[in-house]
């Protein structure tokens, strides 16, 4: 393994990438990105996959008909309760 | 925020988990979009009260504004509309049983996520998705694993993807990974939450995570390339 972060290869950089983006540090600074184009080209799709992630919205309501289910559940919870 | 020493994957009354994620979308809930200003707080914590006194009504209410919400969520995590309906009201069921136990410690919104994070878990814990599954059975091989990018200067999403494409990408991963990627980049919540609610270690977390994207990134770029094709 190479000892200095400037001279990792690719392998050994994208080993390490889930722990360098989980920390939380700024990895557009990492040592090796400074020349390597395609490292940072996956580091910026990564992070655009994230980015619209987070902008997701809820996706389509529930079937109208679930409240009534969910309605009549809980009814039947209630008159079992009082029965007990 | 660490969860506390409950035990894993049962439905407890949840604790104050903030999910960055589920506050940002209580504040546009479900409700429709001429009302995308924050609702107004003194009516939302009215009919939270009416709903905790026992009102129908209010809960009917409750169920409206927060149903979009946490059935997305629940189909998000099991790619199943009929599972994701089940999970729904069962979710909304725990939270008529418990609503009451709600002592307006953390937003109502995270709390009811939360509650609705854990039925969907037990749920999945139910079916056998348990962390070795997570550790192994959804670890990919060589073949069909991640792409890595050693090779050529590949395809870039350069900076925009389309949001049907991206949830068809999420929908088709290994339940795994879905998981991981649900709740992290799309709920909002982090690594150490997420070791907690799966009983797993931070760092395989971080490392699901990662390899969620990578999958997906591979997804996203075979769209890219079938686009262009066309």
């Amino acid at each position: 393994m190479t000892e200095k972060p400037e001279d990792m290869t690719c392998q050994e950089f994208q080993s390490q990438m889930a722990e360098l983006i989980g920390s939380g540090e700024d990895v557009s600074s990492h040592p090796h990105l400074q020349t390597c184009a395609r490292c940072r080209a996956l580091l910026a799709d990564l992070e655009t996959i994230a980015e619209a992630a987070r902008q997701l919205l809820p996706i389509e309501p529930p079937k109208e008909d679930l409240w009534e289910r969910i309605e009549s559940a809980i009814k039947e919870e209630e008159s079992s309760a009082r029965r007990k | 925020m660490p969860r506390s020493s409950s035990p894993k994957y049962t439905v407890d009354a949840p604790t104050l988990v903030t999910a960055p994620g589920a506050e940002t979308a209580a504040l546009a809930q479900d409700s429709p979009p001429a009302a995308q200003a924050p609702a107004a707080p003194s009516a939302d914590a009215e009919i939270l009260t009416l709903a905790q006194a026992g009102d129908h009504q209010a809960f009917a209410q409750l169920y409206s504004m927060h149903k979009r919400r946490i059935y997305s969520l629940c189909l998000r995590m099991v790619n199943n509309v009929a599972e994701a309906e089940d999970l729904t009201q069962e979710a909304f069921l725990q939270l008529h049983r418990k609503i009451s136990t709600f002592r307006g410690d953390s937003a109502f919104s995270t709390w009811l996520h939360r509650l609705a994070v854990n039925v969907v878990l037990m749920h999945l814990r139910k079916k056998g998705l348990s962390l070795t599954s997570l550790d192994e059975a959804m670890e990919p091989t060589h073949d069909e694993g991640p792409g890595r990018s050693f090779g050529a200067p590949d395809l870039s999403l350069t900076g925009s993807i389309d949001r049907l494409a991206l949830e068809r990408a999420v929908a088709d991963l290994p339940a795994g990974y879905r998981l991981i990627f649900v709740l992290h980049d799309i709920e909002g919540y982090e690594h150490n939450e997420i070791a907690s609610m799966l009983d797993c270690s931070i760092g395989n977390s971080k490392s699901q995570l990662h390899k969620a994207r990578l999958k997906l990134r591979d997804a996203l770029r075979t769209s890219h390339r079938k686009e262009g094709l066309r």
